[in-house]
């Protein structure tokens, strides 16, 4: 137990109540999701329809990205692009400077989440409120998102509760989730209608129309974009999507996958700012394009299926990792398995590549991915690169070869090609196993805590030559 | 900021194939559904949201709207006088609460729409079945913040212009040809959040309650 991530996961394995927590709801979360495809035939069509509009969309991205900032463009929306988290970030400030504005109301983002919006814009004396209730109460307990789509899983009532009567003294102290909800009802309700400026992430964006797409059910993700005089945007450049007709497929599957619903209460299609004489709408909109690591990712086929995402999170659902660990342990922006292929990628494999451990490649995720992303088989790939340099894209490629380790395959590699050796070894660790059983104890922390594996007192050439079977 | 737009744009460019990708919409997913049907399963959908259903004509849907005033004890009504449904309501107000008008820009009046409007009333762009959808088409005459801001919001719509599904909607109304609105919304119930536990609570940010008058 010495690695970063090996402390962080035992720590979080120590963690019952959030352990708890997090079963619990991820276990509500799968049976709606069963609940809502009922039909095998109609998901394997829908996923194959899905998986296809995503694949076509990403094949055609730099095109389908050139005509969205037309039509964009051409509706009033303008349209910022960013290299990096810190240009995006810059550009939001630039934004909020124009319009003198010192506060901002966030609707639910993974990309503001990937920027670190809100601490930058504290640095700059410009105040953040989440409105997400989610959200809004890991902002509230100084914490991140432990999940995509519901980012305060881990926490569950009566720790909002507490959390609630600490930060709004004001409010009975209450442990019912109606009275929760309606206190945060209460409390953000003035900051909606005063907020200089609301920023939002983004589901999907339509080349052909020009359209922002944001699903949500709470409406804060209209109020953030429709009751401020500005609306920011903020969205990673792969989702985009080519036409009107691919929303309907993706938007089924996706609240299907995420939580179970035929459809989210809200489906918000924005495609320009106020018109003339319309008497409500942020008179500006921008849209702020990311890159962040991602047109790297393009560049390698085998890796680009990565970016077909539409963040649903029925991979971190399904996962038996992340229901043990949770999303903390991860210690990124987007946990779970599309966390452990997304972050290595755009952070780079020195500092996440072990991530890429954090898999018993069951094969769960690509299952109910309903965009059919390969997901164990990226990670064979990321944990091939994480210890081989060759000529890999990805930052940090072979940071994780370790001598010893290469050694030691090497010498096995050698040992299984050559017959005579492989029987003298095998023999020999055999009569030796009194000895093995103590190293094999040792070596990992796999066999701390389980029963370790006796090696037999026959190895299997000797058994079967007992036998008289020689199928050589 | 154009430098890092053709950088992106040059980085993908160069990862580019000239693959041709099987086309996605070739894959069509109709379903040939009786009306009847399809107004049925649009009503158990909506329902199941949590929204109330009233059943009404072309002549008793102004009844029903003084019915849900009534039993909901609203003070007052946010509507369009601009149209055909607004008209009739004004021109038949006897039995309804004080009716406001949204008849100014937001910013003139942001503070009492927030604190001071019961419910709205607005007409919708048509429906969809297969989720329960009301589509909307907000414009100048119903701004968007009507079916958001007042905690009730009743909407009326015409069982002609329910469609089986988004896809369906998307192409008898001609969505790809027509100028979109600046935000064209799809409303499948009242606001809720499942944010605590996974627990339903409803009337979060948006309206507490969605009240459908179907004619």
């Amino acid at each position: 137990m010495t690695t970063k991530y090996r402390k962080q996961f035992s720590n979080a394995l120590a963690q019952h109540e959030v352990r708890n927590n997090t079963e619990n709801v991820i276990n509500k979360l799968r049976k709606h999701r069963l609940a809502a495809f009922p039909d095998q035939a109609e998901w394997v069509n829908l996923r194959r329809h899905s998986t296809a509009i995503r694949v076509n969309a990403i094949s055609k991205l730099p095109q389908l990205l050139e005509q969205l900032e037309i039509n964009l463009q051409r509706n009033g929306i303008q349209v910022h692009w960013a290299d990096t988290t810190e240009q995006a970030n810059q550009t939001v400030l630039n934004i909020m400077r124009f319009h003198d504005a010192r506060f901002v109301i966030k609707g639910k983002s993974m990309v503001s989440e990937e920027m670190g919006l809100n601490d930058f814009l504290n640095t700059h004396g410009i105040e953040c409120l989440e409105s997400d209730l989610g959200e809004l109460i890991i902002q509230l307990a100084a914490e991140k998102p432990s999940h995509m789509i519901v980012p305060a899983l881990h926490k569950n009532r009566k720790q909002i509760a507490r959390l609630f009567h600490r930060q709004f003294p004001s409010i009975p102290y209450t442990e019912d989730i109606s009275a929760l909800a309606q206190a945060a009802r209460r409390f953000l309700r003035h900051h909606f209608a005063t907020a200089p400026v609301g920023l939002t992430g983004v589901n999907f964006m339509i080349a052909e129309t020009g359209t922002l797409c944001l699903v949500e059910n709470e409406g804060n993700g209209r109020m953030c974009s429709t009751a401020p005089p500005v609306h920011i945007a903020v969205s990673g450049i792969e989702k985009v999507v080519e036409c009107l007709d691919d929303v309907p497929p993706l938007l089924g599957i996706l609240t299907r996958s995420a939580t179970g619903q035929p459809i989210t209460t809200y489906v918000n299609m924005i495609s320009s700012p106020r018109k003339p004489n319309e008497k409500d709408g942020p008179t500006a909109v921008h849209l702020i394009l990311l890159d962040n690591g991602r047109s790297r990712i393009y560049s390698d086929p085998e890796l680009r299926d990565t970016l077909n995402c539409i963040r649903c999170g029925a991979c971190m659902n399904h996962c038996p990792i992340y229901k043990h660990i949770g999303g903390h342990a991860y210690q990124t922006v987007i946990p779970g398995p599309i966390g452990t292929i997304l972050e290595p990628q755009k952070n780079g494999l020195d500092s996440y590549g072990e991530l890429t451990q954090a898999s018993t490649l069951c094969g769960a995720c690509q299952e109910v991915c309903p965009v059919s992303i390969p997901i164990p088989k990226i990670i064979n790939r990321l944990r091939w690169e994480h210890i081989r340099k060759n000529s890999y894209s990805t930052s940090g490629a072979g940071s994780g070869r370790r001598k010893t380790e290469a050694i030691i395959w090497k010498i096995w590699v050698w040992n299984c090609i050559h017959p005579g050796a492989y029987n003298r070894i095998t023999s020999v660790a055999t009569s030796m196993r009194r000895l093995t059983d103590r190293i094999l104890a040792k070596i990992s922390p796999w066999t701390t805590a389980r029963a370790v594996p006796r090696l037999p007192d026959t190895t299997l050439h000797e058994r079967l030559k007992a036998l008289e079977i020689d199928n050589e | 900021m154009n430098d890092t737009r053709n950088t992106i744009l040059n980085r993908l460019k160069a990862a580019s194939s000239d693959q041709t990708m099987p086309s996605a919409r070739d894959i069509s997913n109709s379903v040939n559904w009786s009306s009847n049907y399809t107004v049925q399963l649009f009503r158990t959908q909506l329902q199941s949201a949590h929204a109330e259903i009233y059943d009404a004509t072309d002549h008793s849907w102004l009844m029903t709207l003084q019915h849900i005033c009534r039993v909901k004890h609203l003070k007052n009504v946010l509507l369009s006088p601009a149209t055909p449904w607004g008209k009739a309501i004004i021109e038949n107000s006897a039995n309804l609460p004080s009716l406001k008008y949204y008849d100014n820009p937001v910013e003139n009046w942001k503070q009492s729409l927030f604190d001071g409007i019961e419910a709205a009333f607005t007409s919708t762009y048509g429906g969809i079945a297969n989720t329960g959808t009301l589509i909307l088409w907000p414009d100048s005459q119903e701004p968007r913040l009507m079916s958001l801001v007042p905690p009730v919001h009743i909407a009326v719509i015409e069982k002609t212009k329910i469609y089986n599904s988004f896809a369906e909607a998307i192409k008898a109304q001609h969505w790809s040809e027509t100028e979109l609105p600046a935000n064209m919304l799809l409303i499948s119930g009242p606001s809720k959040s499942a944010d605590i536990e996974q627990t339903l609570t409803y009337g979060v940010h948006g309206p507490k309650e969605l009240v459908v008058i179907m004619v």
